[in-house]
């Protein structure tokens, strides 16, 4: 388990390798000004990457480093908010569908989790507008729930309750996945865990259910699921490129979108190191996290 | 998508005593209701696929001159005076939406069982010589696995087709190519399992056995130990058709995948994004098609998996 997390040892100056070939049939076909060895280039490439110019973006006429910093906020917004929704929604509908297997509960849940896996996130996208913002679903009482289906503010002034709105469809769309992948891993381990013989003792200590769920059992529970988050993390970038693109959200999927367009090399090259020094990043962040959470586990 | 590729890792079988009778597993896979549902529907869709040219209504490029005024038709149990007889409407270009629907099975199915067959061959032959010779070629192969995963798939997929685009004459892509490039970088996967299987069946007697009776390496490799470790092959096959399915309508979808007029789930729906005010129909067909599919497939890998491995669970 230890050895399939951690990041591969010679992997870091490597990192950039298997993109760089495209990289550098665009470069030759695009900048006509190279006439240096493909090689040349990419070391070139390489040595201007670890001093932290990532180049110059030709879409938005700024570095590649300021175009992918301006978008963060934005995408970090994005993120952060349907990853909390995700987790919440996902440990405890995973926790609901351990605590009584095989019951209808149970399987509405692993069904429901499997739908979520399997469906197109762009196709849930468009079907989320269709319904909140296209037609709008109405309430009893004559109220409509009409979401905005773009962008991430109506004005230029901060206002929290339009910004709210705004991001609650890319949020949930976003969070889709992430809450069939989590109840998914909750379910499995909590399953685990109520077996175990610590769980047993509680049990016969005569604690309430509550604490013997939360206490005892939760927290074990969850130690997996810490590292399953932190290496979905990084490819939860990749739904939100379909996600930012389709309701117009100026982060750095949609960024990387309009790069493809307009064929801005040094912008895809840019994003796509930053998205592999998130995996890394994550990967360690999930070895870290789980020595510290779990005292059984040792490295050497 | 991207995302779902963790998902889909299939435990290694650590004991051969689990015997792979064909009657055991396919008894086994009949009483998981879901997968046989799920096997049935697909074969459903392959059938459609196959016969798509004679059972389709119309051609799928045809526009419908009669009938069409320049807005997408509805569909008949929406609206039968205006449909024009085409029982799910047409797209705003006035096509048949059920006969491109059914050309786009063709291209999803294809696609997806294509790039699968690829990734088996590159991840198998690889995670083959990794695993039984270890060593240097072992940490080799496994450093080139490593950076293929070290970067999420859609993105890449997205940054290569684009590029390919921009640097081949034609101004659109093949079916081809998208196959190679979806084949060419999801095989690390496949690879790692392969591996880890090995790893533990060269240590087998019977291995040992095969070599003392002067087999050669490959021989060992294709005819002793493949068929051992075809189990977990099998599942996560099943399962990446279906990843490459989703994969192949994103990218259709986000316009760097198969291209118009050529339908293909996909990019029906991107046309479909730009009238969802107008006509649902033509952006939630497409869509359930592609679920529909998914999802049986998903199913079937999940019956398969307790099939072949009732240990697993």
């Amino acid at each position: 388990m230890i050895l399939h997390n951690a990041p591969g040892g010679g992997l870091g100056p490597y990192l950039q390798n298997p993109h760089i070939t495209a990289a550098d049939i665009a470069r030759l076909k695009h900048n006509l000004g190279y006439d240096k060895p493909i090689v040349v280039q990419y070391v070139l490439w390489l040595g201007h990457v670890i001093v932290g110019d990532f180049g110059y973006s030709t879409s938005n006429s700024e570095p590649v480093f300021n175009a992918i910093l301006e978008r963060l906020p934005a995408t970090l917004e994005l993120m952060v908010s349907s990853f909390v929704i995700a987790f919440i929604i996902g440990v405890s509908a995973g926790l609901f569908a351990a605590v009584r297997p095989y019951s209808i509960w149970d399987y509405f849940i692993t069904t429901f989790a499997f739908f979520g896996q399997s469906m197109p996130v762009f196709w849930f996208a468009l079907m989320m507008q269709l319904a909140f913002a296209v037609h709008g679903i109405p309430l009893p009482g004559g109220y409509m729930i009409q979401l905005p289906s773009a962008g991430i503010s109506s004005g230029d002034t901060f206002d929290f309750g339009d910004r709210a709105t705004h991001l609650v469809l890319p949020a949930i769309v976003l969070a889709l996945l992430q809450v069939a992948l989590y109840s998914r891993f909750m379910r499995s381990s909590m399953l685990e865990v109520i077996k175990t013989d610590y769980m047993r003792t509680a049990w016969a200590k005569g604690l309430n259910f509550r604490t013997v769920l939360f206490k005892h059992g939760l927290k074990n529970a969850l130690i997996p699921l810490v590292t399953v988050t932190a290496l979905t993390l990084p490819g939860l970038f990749g739904g939100a490129i379909v996600t930012e693109t389709i309701f117009a959200w100026p982060g750095e999927g949609r960024l990387f979108f309009n790069a493809l367009g307009q064929q801005d090399i040094a912008l895809m090259m840019g994003y796509l190191v930053f998205n592999a020094f998130l995996v890394v990043f994550f990967n360690l962040f999930a070895d870290v996290a789980y020595a510290w959470l779990d005292p059984r586990v040792k490295y050497d | 998508m991207a995302i779902s590729a963790p998902i889909n890792q299939v435990p290694i079988v650590e004991d051969e005593a689990v015997v792979y009778s064909r009657n055991t597993v396919w008894s086994r896979f009949r009483k998981h209701k879901l997968a046989m549902a799920g096997a049935i529907v697909l074969l459903l869709m392959v059938v459609v696929a196959v016969f798509a040219p004679k059972l389709a209504p119309y051609d799928p490029n045809a526009i419908d001159n009669v009938h069409w005024q320049g807005n997408p038709l509805p569909p008949c149990f929406q609206d039968a005076g205006q449909c024009g007889a085409h029982s799910l409407g047409s797209d705003e270009n006035g096509r048949d939406l059920l006969s491109r629907l059914m050309f786009g099975a063709r291209i999803s199915l294809t696609v997806g069982v294509a790039a699968v067959i690829m990734e088996l061959i590159i991840g198998t032959l690889l995670g083959a010589v990794a695993g039984y010779y270890g060593g240097w070629v072992d940490y080799v192969v496994m450093r080139i696995t490593d950076v293929f995963l070290s970067i999420p798939l859609l993105p890449l997929l997205l940054t290569l087709t684009a590029i390919v685009a921009a640097s081949s004459s034609k101004a659109s892509l093949g079916f081809g190519v998208i196959v190679i490039i979806i084949g060419a970088l999801s095989w690390p996967g496949v690879a790692r399992l392969v591996r880890a299987s090995y790893l533990s069946l060269r240590e087998r007697e019977y291995t040992e056995a095969a070599r003392a009776l002067g087999n050669g390496d490959a021989r060992i490799m294709l005819r002793h130990l493949l068929p051992n470790a075809i189990a977990p092959i099998i599942v996560q096959a099943t399962l990446d058709v279906a990843n490459v399915i989703v994969l192949e309508s994103t990218l259709s979808f986000l316009g760097f995948g198969i291209q118009p007029p050529t339908a293909s789930w996909g990019n029906m729906l991107a046309n479909a994004e730009s009238n969802l005010e107008v006509a649902w129909w033509a952006a939630v067909f497409p869509g359930l098609c592609i679920l529909v599919t998914v999802l049986a497939i998903n199913y079937i890998g999940d019956g398969l998996r307790d099939a072949l491995d009732p240990n697993m669970r």
